[in-house]
């Protein structure tokens, strides 16, 4: 049978691969969600047709990630799969209906007359209850998950509490800051000019938003303070939050300067720091505090297979995927495209 | 109220709604897609306009048939784990890569390709545009290609060994995604999507033709889609065949069921039509065809057909669901057959286009495609039970740990959800419909003067929103 695992460590290369795709997902779809957050807010029908038109393409293929972060994780972390499922049970179908209704939107809007208003909610209401229950789903997820034996032992509502509301809350203003940038770099006018307010406003809460989260999880677990506050550690981990702090602040200054397209990468910059603070303070755990990626680990001979077909085609995708952006670089128009 | 519903019962509604639903898409896009494929083919080779107009009218059924596909799958990727977490864990081995290789091959390039297929007709060349629709069109392929490997598996398992601690570890890779009854499932599956997109195609067209509208495009759809009732579906008969076939081998309760009979005997007769009583174990008012059973499960007047008694009580399926959905499709393919028939007999005495009654025949077979994917799949699905993975894992023991209420209440949240979007969809897509082919710039004036805006561009642009 065929099997990597003398070669190379398997679990770990997985791990990797697995939070790579949930971060792509979270950037890529992060401001597709992003922008139908602000959708209601933008001051006219013409520039909501831009703001839609400058996803349409996209929103498909950035959803995908999320398919593969689900069926990633089903494939290469089963148990892991099979014990956060249950136990988000209500949470990842809101978010799935939430979608759902954001999805069909995009087809449905352009075909609409007079029920235009209707999809115009169905995409804002869609895309917001889709960012407040993945952010609850962090938030929850970084309060721990309770385990018994292979499978999950806690109750159908421990996702909700005050803290996941808290990050449910947080990640509406970190995709708005995402989407928000997003418009300034694709749109000009009157919509780039609303976009740009917009995210110098929500950067604001961004930054509030990332110190409390910084601050409450080495309060919430001894382990993670003992990470981020022990000689010499506290020195070599230094630069997540002060790059964070430098990337606000040229946020800030490009924002009221005119630049059109360093907003929007660096705050997929402070994203990535963020999802690196995280991740330091999560490791190892696939199910935090129950679970290691090393004990959720499929055999290996099914990360090897699934590891030939992403070692071929994950460059694959990434390629066409650019090709796609190429393709359809700069403005966007208002006009409904076919 | 909920105290009484049982979890195994309610994820199973679940999981059979939220799938049954989404199978309606797939099945249409993967046969549309083909054929946007054929139609922009054609248009590049011949320059002839009504090609490409036609592909037009059908790419935006396409894409709001696509994107309810999308959102309805994304949700399928999470079921397995959210009432079926038992069975994630024990067969994720397995099942995990076969899924896993789905969304790397196939997913992405349906979802990228999509966005260049729709958005891109003046943004890339026509050879680009062509290459993206052929690519969509091989992702839906590829996409049927895994995930019907993975279905076929849970119904013909091997390539595996249980290990100590109860879970499936792999063993052959090639014979688990190449498993028995793959090839059968696979090939039966396309042409049934590529017959479901004819018969759509051939109701249009037929609509057209009967009221008089869009005369020229309508007999490019309904003439392409007759060609495929003539050729493929007699095809699709065959191939059910040994797709039966081969589940005799393999799973003869399903057979059995699928036959209603319950004795094991020697030239088994064919019950046409009757009520299977699972309490009394016996199909009562049956009317049956002495020996034609055995005739065409072995081949052989006098040869033995396992009856379902050979089981016990608690290994049988459903028979009655499966004995009549087998019945609605293996009808709608006789029907499906003898259009084409009368469709070759019109077209010789040179009638295809412009008989009424025809016209009536295509229109009120429009959703049948659909109607005999469903009954097929509640066939295949209903007729493996009580098994998750056949003779390997029972239903029963695959679902997740979660209570009645919750699994209840968001069957009925996704009901809600897609009564919704689905008549939605359906009402654009009968709006694309009564708009046609061909209109796509809105004609002004009689003489195609197009409509000047009632305000100037940069106003309509800058403008708020009263404008």
């Amino acid at each position: 049978m065929f099997s990597l695992e003398a070669f190379i460590d398997l679990p770990m290369i997985w791990y990797g691969l697995i939070i790579t795709a949930v971060m792509l997902y979270v950037i890529l779809d992060g401001f597709d969600l992003g922008v139908g957050i602000l959708f209601p807010f933008a001051p006219s029908e013409k520039c909501r047709d831009r703001m839609m038109n400058s996803i349409a393409p996209f929103w498909d293929g950035n959803e995908t990630w999320l398919v593969l972060g689900g069926g990633g994780l089903f494939a290469a972390f089963p148990l892991a799969y099979a014990i956060l499922m249950p136990a988000l049970y209500i949470p990842v179908t809101l978010m799935l209906l939430g979608l759902i209704f954001r999805g069909v939107a995009f087809e449905f809007r352009f075909k609409a007359r007079k029920s235009r208003r209707i999809w115009d909610y169905s995409f804002h209401g869609g895309s917001l209850l889709a960012t407040v229950m993945q952010g609850m789903i962090l938030g929850a997820l970084v309060q721990g998950v309770t385990v018994s034996g292979r499978s999950f032992a806690g109750g159908t509502f421990d996702w909700i509490n005050a803290y996941s509301v808290m990050t449910g809350v947080a990640l509406v203003f970190g995709y708005a800051l995402l989407g928000s940038t997003w418009l300034v770099m694709k749109t000009d006018g009157i919509t780039q000019s609303w976009a740009r307010r917009s995210a110098s406003y929500v950067l604001g809460y961004v930054g509030l938003f990332i110190a409390v989260v910084s601050i409450s999880m080495p309060l919430m677990k001894d382990t993670i303070r003992g990470l981020w506050f022990s000689l010499p550690n506290f020195f070599y981990l230094l630069p997540v939050p002060l790059m964070t702090a430098l990337l606000f602040i040229l946020i800030w200054r490009d924002l009221h300067i005119g630049r059109e397209y360093r907003p929007f990468f660096m705050s997929i910059g402070i994203f990535l720091l963020g999802y690196l603070g995280l991740g330091i303070s999560l490791w190892p755990w696939i199910v935090p505090h129950a679970v290691s990626f090393r004990q959720a680990a499929a055999a290996p001979e099914s990360q090897s297979l699934l590891l030939v077909g992403t070692a071929v085609m994950l460059p694959v995708v990434l390629a066409y995927t650019a090709y796609c952006y190429y393709v359809f670089r700069g403005k966007a128009s208002h006009e409904s495209g076919y | 109220m909920f105290d009484t519903l049982d979890p195994i019962l309610m994820a199973r509604i679940q999981f059979a709604f939220t799938i049954s639903f989404h199978i309606i898409f797939p099945a249409f896009t993967i046969g549309l897609a083909s054929w946007l494929a054929v139609l922009e083919w054609r248009w590049l080779k011949t320059g002839n306009a009504i090609y490409a107009e036609i592909y037009r009218m059908w790419v935006k059924i396409f894409a709001v048939a696509f994107g309810m596909g999308v959102v309805s799958g994304v949700v399928m990727s999470f079921q397995f784990g959210t009432n079926w977490s038992v069975f994630s864990d024990k067969a994720g081995n397995v099942m995990g890569p076969l899924l896993g290789y789905e969304v790397l091959t196939a997913f992405f390039l349906e979802a990228s390709f999509l966005g260049v297929m729709l958005f891109g007709w003046n943004r890339v060349s026509p050879r680009m545009h062509f290459a993206s629709t052929v690519i969509v069109a091989l992702g839906t392929i590829i996409s049927a290609f895994w995930i019907l490997s993975a279905n076929s598996w849970m119904q013909t398992p091997q390539g595996f060994r249980v290990g100590a601690d109860g879970l499936l570890y792999p063993t052959d890779w090639l014979a688990i995604v190449f498993n028995p009854s793959f090839p059968f499932r696979f090939t039966h599956m396309i042409i049934a999507a590529y017959l479901t997109t004819a018969f759509v195609v051939a109701g249009i067209g037929a609509f057209y033709l009967f009221r008089r509208r869009h005369v020229r495009h309508a007999r490019v759809m309904v003439g392409m889609a007759m060609i495929m009732a003539v050729f493929v579906a007699p095809t699709q008969l065959l191939v059910g065949d040994l797709h039966g076939l081969n589940t005799l081998e393999h799973q003869p309760a399903k057979v059995a069921a699928m036959e209603g009979l319950w004795e094991t005997q020697r030239g088994a007769p064919l019950v046409l039509f009757g009520w299977p009583d699972q309490e009394r174990q016996e199909t009562r008012f049956a009317l049956e065809i002495p020996k034609l059973s055995s005739l065409i499960l072995t081949h052989d007047l006098d040869g033995e057909v396992k009856g379902l008694k050979e089981w016990p009580r608690d290994e049988q399926p459903p028979v009655a669901w499966v004995f009549w959905s087998f019945r609605i499709m293996v009808g709608i393919g006789m029907l499906m057959i003898l259009t084409g028939l009368m469709a070759a007999v019109l077209f010789l005495r040179k009638r295809l286009f412009d008989t009424r009654w025809f016209q009536y025949w295509c229109m009120a077979l429009t959703p049948s495609g659909f109607v005999a994917v469903l009954a097929g799949w509640f066939v295949t699905e209903i007729g493996r039970q009580p098994w998750i993975i056949y003779n390997v894992m029972r239903t029963a023991e695959a679902a997740s740990p979660v209570g009645a209420q919750p699994i209840a209440l968001s069957l009925a949240a996704f009901v809600v959800t897609y009564a919704v979007v689905f008549g939605a969809g359906i009402y654009y897509i009968g709006r694309l419909i009564a708009k046609g082919p061909g209109d796509l710039e809105e004609a002004y004036g009689a003489h195609g003067v197009k409509r000047p805006p009632l305000v100037a561009p940069q106003v309509a642009d800058e403008g708020g929103s009263h404008v």
